[in-house]
Parts: C-alpha cells; sequence; structure tokens
C-alpha cells in the first residue's frame, strides 16, 4: 500500500510511539502463540470435547479469529486472481462470471461434509485438515461477494484512467497497483467488512460438525457454545454469546474501522467530503510516528517491488488483430471449455446413477418448495415490521446514529448461537418446529432488510421531505408516493441477502438440538442436514443442487426484476 | 485569406495519419465516424483539431495517440507505423484524469517511473516541471485540495515531463472557468514562444472557434456529415501574443466559423450533401431541447428586426458561439431561423413562433416539426397508421439502425420524444417504452400527414 504520510509536524518519539510498538509486539506473540495450536497432531476424529471452562474462552476466540482473518487473506488473494482473470480475458470472462453467479448461490453449509471429508484425507492424523475446512467454509461464504464486487470495479474504471496508463506507458503492474486497485480499494474494503461479518455464521457452524456419523470439533468459540448447548448449560452459552458479541464489536472497532477510515483517500471525487469516515484508531496510529518511518523504510523495497513488477510487461493493447486468427483462438476455447464441462456433468449423472438413480432429485425438490414458502414467509413478515421502523429510524438522524452501529453488529451476530435460547422457548410453549424454524431462519437475516431501509431511508433528500410537509402529504399517500419509492432500491439490495441468507440458515435451522432433544422440521435444509450427518453424499449432491437451483430460481424471477425496477425507475 | 500564407510547416514530419478510416460497430453494422483521413504533424506547430461534437476529433487525436486502432489506413510516428500506444506522445485529459490518491509530486513522476527512471531522478525531473507550470508549493498536495485550473496544470506537468515529442490535448480548457481557462491558455502560449516548452509539436483538440484561433498555427476544421472528413485548413500566421480585438484575428474567425456551419472559406454555403428528400437518416435531429430553442427564438426575437449576428449574441449570453450551434441548427431545420453570413434571423413563422403564447407555439412548433423533422414526422405517421396508436420505441430503433450508434440513436429519439412531446403530438412511456399518438395530434396533423 501507498504509504500513510502523517502531516503532523515532526517531534520527539512520544508515548504514542511506544504504545503503538508494544501493541504490534503483543500481536505478533499471540499469533504465534495461537497458531501453534492448529498443527498440534492428533486425529481430529478423536476430538470428543472441548473444555467449557470459560476461562478457556480467551485462547478460544483467538483461535476462531486466526481463522477468519486466514480466510478474508484467502478471499482476498482469490479475488485478485480471480477477478483479474475475468476482467482481462474475454474468454475467461464468460466462464467465470457466470460460475460465479451460480458459486455464489451455492449453500455454503451444504458443501461443509463434502469438504471436511476431503481436508481430512489430505492431512491424516493433523489438525491442520479440519482447520482448512472449517476456514474454506468461510472463505466460501465471503470470496463470491467480494470477487463480484472487484471485477465489477475493475471493468468500469473509467476511460481517462485507462488512457493514462497506456498514453504514459505503465507496466501492467503499475496499472494494478496505481490504479485498478486503489479505484477498486473503497468497494473491496467494504465488501470484505460486509462478507467478514457474514462469515462469523459460516464460522460457528464449521467448528463443530458431524460428517458420516463422527464428530469433528476445534477448539474455538463456535465449539464452544456447541458443547455448552449439548450440555444444556444456558450460563456458559451466555459466555459465549458474551465472547462473541466482545470480538465482533472488537473487530469493527480495531480493524474494519480504521480501514474504512484510512479508505477514503481513495475516494474518486472532486473535493473535500463534508463527511468522512473516521476512526479514533487510525487517528491515534496516525499521531505515532510510525507511519512515517515505515513509509521511508519500505521506499526501497516498493521501488524493488515495482522494478520486480516490470517482468509483467507493458499495459499496452496490439491495435490490429487478426479477426481469423481470434475466431480459431474461440472456436477451440469453446470446445474445450464445453467438452470439460460436458465430461463433469456426464460424470456427475453416472455417479448418481449407479448409486441412488436420478429419482434423487424428487424428493428435495418437493421439500424445496416447503422451504421456500418458509424464506417467502419470513421476507414479507420482516419486510411488514422491519421497513416501518427502518424508516423511522432513518428519518431521524439522532436515532440513526445511536442504532445503525448496533444494526450492524446484530447482522453480523451470528444467529446459530441464538438457536439454543429460542429452543428452550419452543420447548416451553410447545410451538411446531415446522413454523418455530421460520424464527430461527429470521434471526440472522432479517437485519439486512433492517439495516438496508435505514440506509435507503437517511439518503432521501431533506428537501423532498419538506416539500411533502409543504403540501400536506400525510400518512397512506406520503408512503406511497415518497417513502416507498425512496427506499426500495436499498430494500431490495436488503431482501436479496436476506432471502439468500435464510435458504443458507434453514440448513442449522430446520434440524435443531438442545440438552438431547432434537427437533426436526420438514423441509430441504433438514434434508440436507440429514444427508451430512449420515454421510449420504449422492442425496447431499441432489440436495445441494436443488437448493442452489431454488436460490438462482428466485433471484432471477423475483429478485432481479425488482432490482432493475429499482434502477430504472427508483434511483435518486 | 489575407492572413493566412503558409509558414513554418517546414519541420520534420513527426506524426502522419494516411488516409484514416474509423468506424464503429453500430446497432445494425459499422458505422463511419472518420472518413479519409489525411493529416501530418510536423515539427515546431501546433494544430487545432476543430469540430463540432461528433465531428470525429477526438477520436483521431486517439488513433493518432495510438490509443485506438484505426480501422483502415495507417498511422506513423517518425515514418514507423503504429502497432501501439504511440511512444512519442503524451495526453493531457479533459477531465484532468489525476490520480486522487497520489500526490501532485506522485502524479507527475507516473510516466518516469513507467520509463523505469531511478527515484532520484525522477523527482529532480518532476520538481523541474512543477517549477516550469507554476505548481511550485503544491507538490505534496491531492488533486482533490486544488482548483480546477490548478489540477489541469498538473495535468500539463504530468505530460511534459516525460518530454513527449507531440504533446495531445484533448479539449484541456473546456472543463474549467473562462478567466482560469484564458490565464492557463496564455502561460502555455508563452512557455512555447520562449522555447521553454519540452516537446516539439501539439495537437489540440478544441469545439473552441477562437481558442483554436488564438494558440494553433494550423485550424484544421473536421466536419460530421456523413462523417469526419476534413473539411477546411486555416494557416493562422498572427504573431503571438495574438489579440483576440485585431481584425485579423476576427476575421479569421467568422471565416472559420462559417465553415463550421457548413459554408465554403468564402461566401456561398456549401453544397451539403441536400438530400433531395429529407429522411431521418440524412436529417439528424440536432441535440436541443424545446426549452433550448425557444429560449433563444425568443431573446433573438428582441433584437431588432428579428436578427442579431451570432457573435454578439453569444457576447450578450456570455456564451461561446459554440454553444449555441445545437439550438442554430435546430431553428435552422425547423424553418423558424436563417442563418446569414454569421446572422441569425427569425423567419416569418419563427418571429410568430417567438411571439405566441404557449399554446399556439405549440400549435407552430408542431406544424413545423411535422415539416421539417423527419424523425418526428416519422414517428406521428407510423402511430397514426397503427391501429392501436402504440408502437415500441424499438420499432424505430430498429429504423434508425443502419444509420446510427446506439449513442446517438438515443440521442435521436430523446429530442425526438422532446419535441414530440412539445407538440402535442404523442407521448412517451419509459416504462413501458411506448410512443402512444397525442389525442389532438389528428387535429394538429391534418394536411401534414397522409
Amino acid at each position: 500500500m501507498t504509504t500513510i504520510t502523517s502531516r503532523t509536524p515532526r517531534r520527539g518519539l512520544t508515548w504514542v510511539d511506544f504504545a503503538v510498538a508494544a501493541g504490534v509486539l503483543v500481536l505478533g506473540y499471540l499469533i504465534l502463540q495461537v497458531g501453534k495450536g492448529t498443527t498440534v497432531n492428533v486425529d481430529p476424529a478423536d476430538v470428543s470435547g472441548v473444555d467449557t471452562d470459560p476461562s478457556q474462552l480467551p485462547y478460544y476466540a483467538a483461535r476462531s479469529l486466526l481463522r477468519m482473518f486466514v480466510a478474508l487473506g484467502a478471499s482476498v488473494l482469490f479475488t485478485f486472481v480471480y477477478a483479474y482473470a475475468a476482467a482481462r480475458s474475454r474468454r475467461l470472462e464468460r466462464i467465470l462470471i457466470p460460475a460465479l453467479d451460480i458459486l455464489q448461490s451455492v449453500p455454503v453449509l451444504g458443501f461443509l461434509a463434502i469438504t471436511t471429508t476431503g481436508f481430512i484425507a489430505l492431512f491424516p492424523g493433523s489438525m491442520l485438515g479440519l482447520e482448512l475446512a472449517s476456514i474454506f467454509a468461510i472463505f466460501t461464504s465471503q470470496a463470491w461477494n467480494m470477487t463480484f464486487g472487484f471485477y465489477a470495479s475493475l471493468t468500469s474504471l473509467p476511460r481517462e484512467l485507462d488512457e493514462v496508463s497506456r498514453s504514459f506507458g505503465f507496466t501492467r503492474w503499475m496499472r494494478f497497483w496505481r490504479i485498478e486497485l486503489p479505484s477498486g480499494a473503497i468497494d473491496l474494503i467494504w465488501n470484505g467488512m460486509m462478507s467478514f461479518a457474514g462469515g462469523w455464521f459460516f464460522l460457528v457452524a464449521s467448528e463443530a460438525i458431524s460428517v458420516a456419523n463422527h464428530n469433528y470439533t476445534l477448539p474455538g468459540v463456535g465449539s464452544y457454545a456447541g458443547a455448552a448447548i449439548g450440555d444444556g448449560d444456558l450460563g456458559k452459552v451466555g459466555w459465549a454469546i458474551l465472547t462473541m458479541a466482545v470480538m465482533v464489536i472488537g473487530v469493527n472497532f480495531l480493524f474494519w474501522r480504521p480501514l474504512t477510515a484510512w479508505a477514503e483517500k481513495f475516494k474518486n471525487e472532486q473535493s473535500e467530503a463534508t463527511h468522512v469516515q473516521r476512526s479514533l484508531v487510525l487517528d491515534f496510529l496516525r499521531r505515532s510516528h510510525w507511519p512515517a518511518l515505515l513509509g521511508r523504510f519500505l521506499a526501497p523495497v516498493r521501488e524493488a517491488v515495482n522494478r520486480a513488477g516490470r517482468i509483467f510487461g507493458r499495459d499496452d493493447r496490439p491495435l490490429s488483430v487478426d479477426p481469423a486468427k481470434r475466431r480459431v483462438g474461440d472456436i477451440v476455447f469453446g470446445v474445450i471449455a464445453t467438452a470439460l464441462i460436458a465430461w463433469g456433468l456426464f460424470d456427475l449423472l453416472r455417479y448418481l446413477h449407479d448409486n441412488t438413480g436420478l429419482g434423487v432429485f424428487g424428493e428435495p425438490l418437493v421439500l424445496g418448495l416447503v422451504t421456500l414458502l418458509r424464506v417467502v414467509v419470513l421476507v414479507a413478515v420482516a419486510t411488514v415490521i422491519w421497513v416501518p421502523v427502518g424508516v423511522k429510524i432513518g428519518f431521524s438522524p439522532r436515532l440513526a446514529k445511536i442504532a445503525q452501529p448496533i444494526v450492524q453488529v446484530l447482522a453480523s451476530f451470528p444467529a446459530n448461537f441464538l438457536f439454543p435460547l429460542a429452543m428452550w422457548f419452543f420447548l416451553r410453549t410447545g410451538l411446531d418446529i415446522n413454523i418455530g424454524c421460520i424464527f430461527l431462519m429470521a434471526l440472522g437475516a432479517q437485519w439486512y432488510i433492517l439495516f438496508n431501509t435505514i440506509a435507503g431511508a437517511m439518503a432521501i433528500p431533506s428537501d423532498l421531505k419538506e416539500a411533502m410537509d409543504d403540501l400536506g402529504v400525510q400518512g397512506w399517500q406520503r408512503w406511497k408516493r415518497l417513502i416507498i419509492p425512496g427506499v426500495f432500491p436499498s430494500y431490495v439490495t436488503g431482501g436479496i441477502t436476506a432471502s439468500g441468507g435464510a435458504w443458507n440458515a434453514s440448513i442449522v435451522a430446520e434440524v435443531v438440538t438442545f440438552s438431547g432433544t432434537t427437533l426436526t422440521a420438514t423441509g430441504l435444509g433438514a434434508y440436507i442436514f440429514k444427508a451430512t450427518e449420515e454421510g449420504d453424499f449422492p442425496r447431499l449432491l441432489a440436495g445441494v443442487a436443488v437448493m442452489s437451483l431454488y436460490v438462482v430460481g428466485l433471484n432471477r424471477l423475483f429478485w432481479r426484476r425488482l432490482y432493475r425496477l429499482a434502477e430504472n425507475r427508483y434511483s435518486l | 485569406m489575407t492572413t493566412a500564407t503558409p509558414t513554418r510547416r517546414t519541420g520534420e514530419v513527426l506524426l502522419a495519419a494516411n488516409n484514416v478510416t474509423k468506424s464503429y460497430a453500430g446497432a445494425d453494422g459499422e458505422l463511419p465516424v472518420l472518413g479519409g483521413i489525411d493529416l501530418e504533424i510536423h515539427e515546431g506547430e501546433i494544430v487545432a483539431l476543430l469540430g463540432k461534437s461528433g465531428s470525429g476529433k477526438s477520436t483521431l487525436l486517439r488513433c493518432l495517440a495510438g490509443l485506438i486502432p484505426a480501422s483502415s489506413g495507417s498511422v506513423t510516428y517518425r515514418g514507423e507505423e503504429l502497432h501501439g500506444a504511440n511512444p512519442g506522445t503524451a495526453m493531457v485529459f479533459q477531465t484532468f484524469a489525476l490520480l486522487p490518491w497520489l500526490t501532485v509530486q506522485q502524479n507527475v513522476e507516473l510516466g518516469l517511473e513507467a520509463k523505469g527512471v531511478g527515484p532520484k531522478e525522477r523527482a529532480e525531473a518532476a520538481v523541474q516541471a512543477i517549477d516550469l507550470i507554476g505548481l511550485d508549493g503544491f507538490e505534496s498536495a491531492y488533486p482533490k485540495e486544488l482548483s480546477g485550473g490548478m489540477r489541469q496544470r498538473v495535468g500539463f506537468a504530468r505530460a511534459l515531463v516525460v518530454e513527449p515529442d507531440v504533446l495531445m490535448m484533448d479539449e484541456p480548457f473546456s472543463a474549467l472557468d473562462v478567466l482560469t481557462a484564458e490565464n492557463l491558455r496564455g502561460e502555455l502560449m508563452e512557455l512555447w514562444e520562449s522555447g521553454q516548452f519540452p516537446t516539439k509539436a501539439v495537437v489540440l483538440v478544441t469545439h473552441n472557434i477562437e481558442e483554436a484561433v488564438l494558440m494553433a498555427d494550423r485550424v484544421v476544421v473536421l466536419g460530421s456529415r456523413p462523417y469526419g472528413t476534413i473539411r477546411e485548413t486555416f494557416d493562422v500566421s498572427l504573431v503571438r501574443p495574438r489579440d483576440r480585438q485585431s481584425a485579423e484575428f476576427e476575421q479569421i474567425v467568422d471565416a472559420v466559423y462559417q465553415v463550421m456551419t457548413g459554408r465554403t472559406k468564402d461566401g456561398p454555403k456549401l453544397t451539403e450533401p441536400a438530400p433531395a428528400r429529407r429522411t431521418p437518416a440524412s436529417t439528424p435531429l440536432p441535440a436541443a431541447s424545446v426549452d433550448g430553442l425557444s429560449g433563444l427564438a425568443e431573446i433573438v426575437a428582441q433584437y431588432e428586426g428579428g436578427a442579431s449576428e451570432l457573435a454578439d449574441l453569444a457576447d450578450d449570453l456570455g456564451l461561446e458561439v459554440d454553444d449555441m450551434l445545437p439550438q442554430v441548427d435546430a431553428l435552422e431545420l425547423l424553418g423558424l431561423a436563417e442563418v446569414e453570413g454569421g446572422e441569425l434571423r427569425l423567419t416569418g413563422t419563427g418571429a410568430a413562433f417567438a411571439r405566441a403564447d404557449v399554446q399556439a407555439s405549440k400549435k407552430l412548433f408542431a406544424e413545423a416539426a411535422l415539416e421539417a423533422a423527419p424523425l418526428v414526422h416519422l414517428i406521428t405517421s407510423t402511430l397514426l397508421r397503427s391501429a392501436e396508436g402504440v408502437q415500441r420505441a424499438g420499432f424505430f430503433r430498429d429504423l434508425l439502425a443502419h444509420h446510427y450508434t446506439s449513442e446517438q440513436i438515443d440521442r435521436q429519439l430523446e429530442t425526438a420524444t422532446d419535441w414530440g412531446r412539445y407538440a402535442e403530438l404523442y407521448a412517451y412511456n419509459a416504462d413501458s417504452e411506448e410512443y402512444r399518438l397525442d389525442e389532438d395530434a389528428q387535429l394538429r396533423v391534418e394536411p401534414g400527414v397522409e
């Protein structure tokens, strides 16, 4: 990254400098200590339990955090490679982008069984396989979103910046480092933050998992909570919830907040903004001398990297392309790609046919309808409840200032932590799990609707509100003419996320266990969960495929239409 | 032309376009933008490419810079044909195109960094360029802290520091306010005259006639119908600094203006490919809104005899002449005004249109548009013939697809929609993308349309 140059005048060393240095040292030591645990040689299948002594929680929390950040790093790397390939190669783009669209709709949790067995086989007798499986699960929940965002910013690079790069003979590395990465940085960071928030859910789900009648557990907050739930110890569940809340808020304060504030410098705007992101932590760092010192120290390194980057060649495009050659290339590429996909599909169908017959798709298709009904009810009810609340909050700047961070934390808080409480409630009241699981799915999903509605309501210009006041437009008419059209685009964005999240949550919400009692609802989520538990891979594949189909179908037929309507008609 | 004597064009040929054509993939087949351009840029000269929007002047500049390929013909730099970005040019952009995350100094160093110049040398060179262009003291500022004029100075410093043979300027002053632009132009010309300018030639793209005459040794006027060709070349040998008020200066500006608006250098109207019959293809609608053109008509009506010199009109309104061209073209097309020797005169209908109340002016406008604006006529008659009085916009798009790019079609339909709505001939529903006949259209159309 480009250096942060501190604008404060030079002073002697201050306590700030010492504090920052000490902080960095401690952080390094902690990572080392916690990281050691991941390579311990044990058979993961034997790790039967987790020590549920609350004093273990800080260590578990650190292990969980490490997983989250490794997954984030992997997602960023993946984003660069995949998005760049798609943006730069016309041919690859045709395959990579639709593939990404589908990957985005695949329920991550359904994959867990397959990847867990795969990774454990890769590292026999070590925790590393299980660690990687968990990291991979978090990765799959983060990467697609970030990749899409970065691909979009690569392809929508302003024409003049492209021309600057070529006209001044930039190297390809300079184009990436000086132009493309900075112009995509803000989106990438915000996307990363949102994806990271979503990742907690998968962290919790992947730390304790049973595949093919084996229980696998990793030391972490999620598995701690799992163990506490298994024991039916609500007090310890409470400790886990508290730890989780501290982690979510802490990471936000110490990592994302400073990062988003720092990213302000990448805003492509013509004048100084009036409203900027601020971060106490970043201000603190900037007050120390380290950024400037580090910048000076790193300058030769940067220079060396730039020189090394020259091997990627100059950013230039040949002016003339032989159309015949290009055509032949297209055809060869197309044939190879089609052949590979056809072969894979054939192999998959043969596998299913040999094991269970293709009728295996029938049951999940029907069960999918039940889960679809739950998703629809969930989105509808959440809309009716949270849109008015969101509008109320968004219209009041004072309320928004308090509510927004709270909702942000609620949205990133892994809802599966709260399941035992809900379960306790169901058992007490005798509520049918077939209905109750809608609440469980909503625990995580609903916040996206609220959060986006608040953002939408805040974006409605106050002169429009004043005009409505002036004309005496009140009540339902005001909703119809101003509020609903105004928040619609943001609402649609929230709705898509909520509905996707609900499908994913159905896998853990349709089967819940608390203190030895298990409640099972009828639905596709429960189907996938059972197939995972029994290690029934044909059923698992069919279940995941059908759920992806439902998600894609719902997006294409419903959400995307709303999205287009929002873009054409209701963009402010 | 008394003032135009060919001089200076003696230096070595740096850049040459040889029969360059350029066409873009249109909605339906290739659409020509440039048709057979021959142009040489010599050492020691400033060449201005002048034209209305759509004349292909920016496209030509980018072909010369090797940023986009020519469809046929070739571009050579010092005799070598280009196969990629031109190594001997550097570009200054209308929108500045500075990297907002880099300081002034870092922005200026970019081109040298790309060439692999070491950190120390490039810092020194950048400081020199920054000095030369009058930016000293701003080295550590970020672009967003600077005013528009200062930002464009960074743009100039960034291009000059690599000492290109030819400096390419794409409308470099049009995003600046009048005073800033005048000041920056003056300073650049001083630098050029003093011999400190580190480039050997300059190509300037502009739509501003005075700017071209003020700066260039040669003004190349590009015309847009049917596609970009060199309509005329003017040699300007006035001594610098040039005086805008001098008679010679005004004379050249007038001459250039006449050519820009479709007349030959001296005298009668150019035999513009006067179509036997006006069709939507042969007669594109100028991008002028009804508000704009009727506003202009109303202002002209206040002048004596309903006529005014365009230059005076522009002065009074505080505009450049070329800013009013779409409105002038529209009035002329609709037969509401005539342009004669740089004078805009309302016709009888035009005068009536300017004075009429809203309803009457709508009626007059409807008649004029049906008569003279082929696309408006086409839409109206199609709707009249259809049973329901409804037609999808896609239908008209397809009809235009042979002749325009999809952006041009958008603009044509946008204008036709605006005109037709005002004339109450038809309405357009943006959601269903349909044109619907106005109930009163029948009354307005009567004799005009079958």
